[in-house]
């Protein structure tokens, strides 16, 4: 790889804060450091992914509106969470919060315990959670 | 105590962290130099365990190593600590330390790392950083992968500490005690060439080493005939993220193998270096070419299993030239 042709296909992942450091040789054949503003795979690679948890966040919020699961499900599809990392977060069990996920148990919480989840998914009370299952 | 510490970036934060915690104790060596001593190039596919909903495949060795390696290289002394569920102490320690003028590496989870930029904030456990300073409840840290020093608060240090899921950092810290000047270079670059050449050629079983990139060659045209294109772009995906994005330096970590190995050979003044490190940029060259492709491949979601095929064989010419360099430089006089 040569200094030149090192890529600057910049997608804006960075945000102008950092920039991927890349190994290239100069016109003298010394290996030296290079600023990347991206790479055409990595982006599409990146994109993907997180169209992928976009796509995946608009199905849980669909079933949520559909009434199928409760909105703790959405919260930790949008958060790109599983219910291992769920788990770990609030300091519940795995099989409490899959009872969660169900919107019958959901709607009879208490308010501390969903306080848990809602430190978890870094929101700012109660209604925020509640909410998005009726906009 | 204020001490002044120089924030310089780096390809990998494992290399930066270590390159510029020896810099501030008086030792002095480049990325390169570090990445090579840490013998931090490898190939590990494992299709049989899950990251991220793939299988993993990884550029590097585990997580750790390449600080460990360099510094039993050069008989730095290291002190490492972790607590395992009790935050309190964890926070506690790192003050104490940065009190007393250490500047404190830090084993940390992305995710909460609120400096970060957003696109790059996955639940990933093993990133390294320094932090040297307090102040008004935040710490000021040196993250080899950003341009600039950055300001965590207490709170969110607490949270990337003890971030959740895969390989979780458990609060640990790890700090330089004292330094050895007088260290073998030549017999350092010796060593580790060879271990990093018996591991892409000798290493038992399929999935390390170069055995590995050829295990890795047949999975994607397995992924090619039997997955819906969703599934086996999201695979191949992932195999150009652990390549390519932040972090690798380009190719996997072959350009920075390859700088290395130019370092090596005009410190020593070893001319088979040099030529090793000239075939070591071509074969980058071939990954880079693989990653292009393969991007292109992902981004069409084309259901044609020969688009497939076709990175999957690029992969096994690289895999015939990296076992011929490695054996090279298995037996080579240093």
């Amino acid at each position: 790889m040569k200094t030149e042709n090192v890529s600057q296909d910049d997608a804006n992942f960075f945000e102008g804060k950092s920039s991927s450091i890349q190994y290239a040789v100069d016109e003298n054949g010394n290996y030296t450091q290079v600023k990347s503003l991206g790479l055409e795979p990595s982006n599409i690679v990146l994109q993907q992914a997180w169209d992928d948890i976009k796509e995946e966040s608009e199905h849980a919020l669909e079933d949520v509106r559909k009434g199928l699961k409760s909105p703790i499900y959405y919260f930790m599809i949008k958060e790109i969470m599983d219910v291992k990392i769920l788990s770990e977060t609030t300091g519940l069990s795995r099989w409490r919060i899959k009872r969660h996920f169900k919107p019958r148990i959901f709607n009879k919480l208490s308010d501390k315990l969903l306080l848990k989840y809602i430190d978890a998914f870094k929101l700012k009370n109660v209604e925020d959670l509640k909410a998005i299952s009726n906009k | 105590m204020n001490i002044d510490f120089e924030h310089r970036m780096s390809a990998h934060c494992e290399n930066g962290v270590t390159s510029n915690l020896l810099r501030f104790n008086g030792v002095d060596l480049s990325e390169p130099m570090i990445f090579g001593l840490g013998s931090g190039l490898a190939f590990v596919h494992v299709p049989f365990m899950k990251f991220n909903g793939a299988p993993i495949t990884s550029f590097r060795p585990l997580p750790g190593s390449i600080f460990n390696k360099v510094n039993k290289a050069l008989g730095t002394k290291i002190i490492r600590k972790s607590f395992p569920n009790n935050p309190q102490k964890a926070m506690l320690e790192l003050d104490k330390t940065i009190e007393r003028g250490i500047p404190v590496g830090l084993l940390v989870g992305v995710y909460n790392l609120s400096y970060f930029p957003s696109a790059m904030r996955f639940h990933f456990n093993a990133h390294n950083i320094v932090v040297f300073k307090k102040e008004n409840h935040k710490y000021l840290v040196s993250d080899p992968v950003m341009e600039q020093l950055e300001w965590l608060s207490e709170e969110d240090m607490v949270k990337v500490r003890y971030a959740k899921g895969t390989y979780k950092p458990k609060g640990r810290m790890y700090y330089i005690e004292n330094v050895n000047t007088d260290y073998n270079l030549q017999k350092a670059i010796k060593k580790s060439i060879r271990f990093t050449s018996m591991m892409m050629i000798k290493a038992p079983g399929p999935i390390i080493g170069v055995s590995a990139i050829k295990l890795l060659s047949r999975n994607i045209k397995k992924w090619g005939e039997k997955y819906d294109s969703r599934k086996a772009s999201r695979y191949l995906g992932s195999v150009i993220r652990m390549q390519e994005e932040i972090g690798t330096g380009g190719a996997g970590f072959r350009f920075l193998y390859a700088a290395f190995l130019q370092e090596a050979g005009r410190t020593l003044k070893n001319d088979n270096l040099l030529i090793a490190s000239e075939k070591m940029t071509v074969i980058g060259d071939l990954w880079r070419t693989f990653a292009i492709d393969s991007g292109r491949v992902c981004k069409l979601r084309s259901r044609d299993n020969q688009t497939y095929d076709t990175v999957a064989d690029q992969l096994l010419v690289i895999a015939k030239l990296e076992k011929e360099l490695f054996t090279d430089l298995s037996k080579i006089k240093i």
